[in-house]
């Protein structure tokens, strides 16, 4: 075994790999670039270097830079992780030509199924099914519509370079194949430099199964079955499990097989991953070899119980594989949920930003995280925004399903908006729970996976006025320094002679504002009343995480509220809600500059006038420009709002104080 | 400390009955205070709200910081005075926590016939005024008014203690430092033009808020000028044209949250040199003092049973505690704030007299405020005491209450009659605050006395000319006699007069005290000189 090796990858990988590594007593060498100089990886590691700036391609894809540091730490063996260098054959190479381990395959294994084309081809002669398709190298248009004719419509139009859904196009007929080909060559063009393209099948629902296979230089191969990854979206997963839903042992072993025969034919070494496309009958073919670890590599170790880590540093130190496939057997079920800095409702926009508020399911049976993140870290656009992965093992898939939803539950993060909710509404979606899984399952249901804009619950509400309550009797500890215990301090909303001391918070959530009324009662009872709900309740606050229990419940529940500015994350079992504190001490500024009319400030001309009727404009939008006594003056809008009327043109002499322009503010559309 | 041991029991059958007696009292209490929070009734208040304005106490909730506590003064003021309900005249006063520091608040109540000041809503304007100027609390107002009551003009207008007192009032503490602040958040006619006007700061509401000093009515008779109220002075006329007022604001939520602000940016600090200390809960729970308060005002129990139930750890370092026994004082802890309490357990006599004297000096020495707790029938009458000098020991006592310059509080928490409500520093003695249990009786003398004194004059009379007048008529005679004793000597009469600052549940005294100690201190604690003392 190897004594040191070099992570050449940043994030949760980084750290998955830094475990395992100390756990069998290798030391680590972390780099880090200068986005990354705090992150948990460079903790995780014995030691840590500079790599560069924070650009991949000067940093953790700088293949010279890191094999320089390897050198310096004196690493024996470089793990690239995924992503980055770690399908790079040319950077395997430098590091065998540098004397370290590559723990990866050999370089040549790596270049044979880095062309897709030339993959399918190799695995075509090995007798592994491929979909039918083109994959040679005459690119002529015209020859390319005549293979998509003999291929059948619809065709998939792939970059051959490709990866990550990139210069990736449907032709759905003949008629569309000159313009999705085209479109696919410009895409591969401007991403890989290569605009050369290959044709496939395109399966209407087919499902995505990969087989995670592992070979050693002894010359021996095995799979670890495999992993159903047909939950994605636009080419990215989203959930992946193992075993895969509605897998017969025929059909498994017919893939494991076909795997094994396809890391044989290329002379693999390590961890690999055979991608089949599954049709719905059964059928399955070829897709590609990624010839790495893969990210959802933990769901197979769930329900193996093997570290592929662990066989993957062995493997690269020359050991024999650890099991034979006879000893490898699959116990129950695990599946997968890829967190992310991203808003699903913005068409998953990555969003990025200080992880304010982080929490991820801790001692919860069978649950498993894999982050490189914590509080107060920052999400940067440099790199991939997955902050997570939650994975949930059971007996049998409904039973990790539920789990999963249990532990997606307990994930709180605000800071960045993330997926968690849509995650949520995924694992619980009748589609995903039947097990009738396919690659469109997201696409298919769209619209009910849409975040939905359901009455907030009053849990939710309860804890947010709770919050607020505990929030004012904290502001007020800091006051009157001396007089400590002044009985003005106290937060019951006494008022002598009457027996309802209750204090009303508001809340808005996009349009629709909430009042929560709360009568303390001391020993934190508390009388709660909203629009909907009239109860008492039981709290108590604890490291900043409340528990409530409500009249009728047994139990109490957890819950937790994060305070941004104005907006109040509240996390209750079942519900994650976005509210606005409605504060009047925030928006009191707007003194006087609530008139929808803007009148001239003095005699002048009009310059420019900048709206015209029926424009929505924000506060502070300049609408006319006047000029008067040799100075510009600027008139904006006081208020957001729509302008209902512009009085004068340009080059127009206005005396003072007449009307300009008017704006209804109560036209103001809605923006959330 | 010594701690007082208490020798009653909660299930003692007498405790039971005194109990049960309280408790009806305070429940007729809350219901009437209940009641009162209505104002001037549904039909008004759905008025009021259907414009878009806040009911007064929400006004008041919003103003103050969330949750925090308010304490209200005179609930029952004008309570059965003008024929009409006239709920807390009108205006509800108190002192709150707004942005982190207590001030007094100003609130009318338009849906009590305008929020027009009645005599009593003056008298509880300027009494307000004089809590803020005492403890140095800035006002805050928040006005909605139509301004005098016309048909009680006469006792509102013109003379010392009438309608422009408030805005001497606002003058001369905006002087010494006291911040003026208001919100017109509705009328503001004629003379009540003058609050917004006076104040430091002003923040006037839009559509609803307006200042003049004619209204559009008299602006038509006067000069035939025809012009809506928002035209004659609503906000964006104040605010843009006349600089009568200084912030705009949209609503009254947002005015309120102006107000706030101002508070928030007053640059003022409290400043606390009393020696204060960590509260300890009484040892008993001051719910008890409902049973041991004897259910007839007459009969003795000892007040330091109710000392106990209000002080920290019911620790009491009592003073001179064998010479003058029936006055009680000592040293105590009230929230942490160091006391002195004097509190009465029986008629006062020379040397009680001289014992509370020499007491208050003590707390006037020290800068001790001074907790009042009376139930006295008066100074001991008598050949002997006379002869003993009792008017000049009395006197002593009332000289040393009058001039300590310590804050002082008093609670009635049973009879208080004649010059023992002097002694005991009552209402013409400016005790910082004054309340009263809603078992308390005051008057000049007991009504089973004053019938007395009453029909013995009226036999000496009879029997002088000959007459003779039967016992029975004597009764008759009484009876009436009693029953207006009884009426005008009640906490609601007295309350409604603005005779104090309000009646209070027994139960929250250890609270209204400490929350009104605390108020106090926002104002430097002075030297006292005190007056000749008759030897």
């Amino acid at each position: 075994m190897f004594a040191t090796i070099l992570i050449a990858n940043r994030g949760e990988i980084a750290c998955r790999i830094a475990r395992t590594a100390r756990r069998l007593g290798v030391r680590t060498i972390a780099i880090y670039s200068d986005a990354d100089a705090n992150a948990l990886h460079v903790t995780l590691c014995d030691e840590a270097y500079r790599v560069g700036p924070p650009a991949p391609r000067e940093s953790y894809l700088n293949g010279d830079a890191i094999i320089a540091i390897a050198k310096r730490a004196d690493a024996q063996a470089i793990h690239p992780g995924y992503g980055f260098l770690s399908e790079n054959a040319a950077f395997a190479q430098a590091c065998e030509a540098a004397g370290l381990v590559f723990i990866g395959p050999p370089p040549a294994a790596i270049a044979a199924m880095g062309s897709k084309s030339a993959a399918k081809a190799i695995m075509s002669e090995a007798g592994v099914p491929v979909v039918p398709g083109y994959h040679g190298d005459a690119q002529e248009p015209q020859l390319l519509a005549r293979e998509a004719s003999r291929i059948g419509f619809p065709v998939l139009i792939k970059a051959t370079a490709g990866g990550g859904g990139k210069g990736m196009k449907v032709a759905a007929s003949q008629e569309d194949f000159a313009a999705a080909l085209a479109s696919a060559q410009r895409e591969a063009r401007a991403s890989f430099g290569d605009d050369r393209v290959l044709l496939e099948r395109y399966l209407a629902s087919p499902r995505h199964i990969e087989m995670q296979v592992f070979a050693d230089r002894q010359g021996h191969a095995v799979h670890l079955f495999e992993r159903d990854c047909s939950v994605q979206r636009r080419h990215q997963k989203v959930l992946e499990e193992a075993p895969a839903p509605g897998m017969d042992d025929a059909r498994r072993r017919a893939m494991g097989e076909a795997a094994v025969a396809a890391a044989k034919a290329i002379g693999y070494v390590g961890a690999g991953t055979v991608e089949f496309i599954a049709e719905q009958d059964g059928t399955f073919y070829f897709m590609e070899m990624n010839t790495r670890l893969q990210v959802e590599h933990p769901v197979t170790e769930m329900i193996t119980g093997l570290d592929l880590v662990e066989w993957q540093l062995r493997v690269a130190a020359g050991e024999p594989l650890p099991a034979t496939q006879g000893d490898i057997t699959v116990h129950g079920h695990a599946i997968e949920a890829r967190v992310y800095a991203e808003d699903p409702e913005r068409d998953f926009l990555p969003s990025i930003g200080r992880i304010a508020h982080w929490r991820m399911p801790h001692d919860m049976h069978n649950v498993r995280v894999d982050t490189g993140y914590r509080a107060d870290d920052e999400v940067t656009p440099f790199y991939d925004p997955m902050l997570a992965k939650v994975i949930a093992w059971g007996d049998n898939r409904e039973a990790a399903r539920t789990r999963l939803l249990a532990a997606l539950a307990q994930c709180e993060v605000t800071g960045v908006t993330t997926n968690v909710a849509f995650l949520e509404r995924v694992v619980a979606h009748e589609a995903f729970a039947s097990g009738r899984v396919d690659t469109g399952l997201i696409a298919k249901h769209r619209d009910e996976l849409r975040e939905h804009r359901d009455d907030v619950p009053p849990a939710a509400l309860i804890a947010a006025a709770l919050a607020e309550y505990a929030a004012a009797a904290d502001a007020s500890a800091g006051v009157v320094a001396q007089d400590p215990w002044s009985p003005w301090r106290l937060n019951d909303a006494w008022w002598n002679g009457t027996s309802t001391h209750r204090a009303t918070f508001a809340f808005a959530d996009g349009t629709r504002e909430h009042s929560v009324m709360l009568v303390p009662h001391g020993d934190g009872a508390f009388d709660v009343a909203g629009d909907t709900f009239s109860e008492r309740v039981h709290a108590t606050r604890r490291d900043g995480r409340w528990s409530i229990r409500r009249a009728g419940d047994e139990a109490a529940s957890d819950a937790a509220v994060v305070t941004h500015g104005h907006v109040r994350h509240v996390f209750t079992p079942g519900a994650r809600v976005r509210l606005a504190r409605v504060d009047p001490f925030a928006d009191a500024g707007d003194a006087g500059e609530a008139q929808g009319r803007l009148t001239a400030p003095m005699s002048g001309t009009i310059v420019a006038v900048l709206v015209q009727p029926g424009d929505v404009v924000d506060k502070g939008v300049a609408l006319v420009v006047l000029e008067a006594m040799k100075m510009e003056h600027t008139i904006v809008a006081p208020a957001a709002g729509r302008v209902a009327a512009v009085h004068f043109g340009v080059g127009d002499r206005v005396a003072e104080g007449v009307d300009l322009v008017d704006v209804d503010a109560k036209q103001a559309d809605v923006k959330t | 400390m010594p701690v007082i041991e208490s020798k009653l029991s909660p299930r003692d059958p007498a405790f039971v009955h005194n109990r049960d007696a309280m408790s009806a009292l305070v429940a007729d209490l809350r219901d009437k205070i209940a009641d009162i929070e209505h104002g001037g009734g549904e039909a008004a208040r759905a008025k009021h709200v259907a414009r878009g304005k806040l009911l007064p106490r929400e006004r008041v909730r919003t103003l103050l910081d969330p949750a925090s506590p308010f304490l209200e003064f005179s609930q029952f003021a004008a309570y059965g005075m003008y024929g009409d309900r006239i709920a807390s005249a009108g205006l509800i006063t108190g002192i709150g926590r707004i942005a982190g520091r207590e001030c007094v608040v100003v609130c009318n109540d338009a849906t009590v016939k305008g929020g027009t000041y009645f005599p009593m809503t003056v008298k509880k304007h300027l009494r307000a005024q004089e809590i803020a100027r005492e403890n140095r609390l800035p006002c805050i107002y928040l006005v909605d008014s139509g301004g005098a009551n016309l048909p009680n003009h006469t006792d509102v207008f013109p003379d010392k203690e009438h309608f422009g007192r408030i805005f001497y009032n606002q003058a001369t503490m905006s002087a010494e430092g006291i911040p003026q602040i208001a919100v017109v958040m509705g009328s503001c006619t004629a003379g009540g033009a003058y609050v917004p006007a006076m104040s430091d700061e002003t923040i006037i509401v839009k559509g609803h808020g307006t200042i003049f000093l004619g209204g559009p009515p008299l602006v038509k008779a006067a000069i035939g000028e025809i012009v809506t109220a928002e035209e004659l002075g609503g906000a964006d006329v104040h605010t843009r044209l006349s600089g009568v007022a200084d912030h705009f604001a949209r609503d009254d939520r947002r005015a309120l949250a102006i107000a706030r602000r101002i508070v928030g940016n007053l640059n003022t600090r409290k400043s606390v040199t009393l020696d204060v200390a960590e509260p300890i809960a009484p040892r008993y729970d001051p719910q008890e003092v409902y049973g041991v308060i004897n259910a007839d005002i007459r009969k003795p129990y000892d007040v330091r049973e109710v000392i106990a139930r209000i002080v920290d750890a019911s620790d009491f370092d009592e003073f001179k505690a064998r010479y003058g026994t029936t006055l009680v004082t000592g040293f105590a802890r009230l929230w942490g704030y160091p006391v002195g309490i004097v509190a009465n357990n029986g008629v006062l006599y020379s040397e009680s007299a001289q014992k509370g004297a020499h007491f208050i000096e003590l707390c006037a020495q020290r800068g001790v405020p001074l907790v009042f707790l009376q139930n006295i029938t008066g100074f001991m009458v008598g050949k002997k005491y006379e002869a003993g000098g009792i008017a000049k020991d009395g006197a002593k006592m009332v000289t040393a209450v009058s001039c300590a310059n310590v804050p002082k509080f008093t609670v009635i928490i049973g009879g208080s009659y004649g010059a023992g409500n002097y002694g005991m520093c009552g209402r013409a003695f400016d005790p910082r605050f004054l309340w009263m249990w809603p078992n308390a009786r005051i008057s000049v003398m007991g009504g089973e006395q004053a019938a007395t004194v009453l029909a013995t004059v009226k036999r000496d009379g009879i029997e002088a000319k000959g007459g003779a007048w039967s016992a029975g008529e004597e009764e008759a005679f009484k009876v009436p006699i009693r029953e207006r004793y009884e009426h005008e000597g009640h906490p609601y009469f007295a309350s409604a007069r603005l005779w104090d600052d309000g009646i209070i549940d027994p139960a929250e005294t250890r609270r209204v005290l400490a929350m009104a100690i605390s108020a106090s201190l926002n104002a430097p604690i002075g030297k006292t000189s005190f007056g000749v003392f008759r030897m």
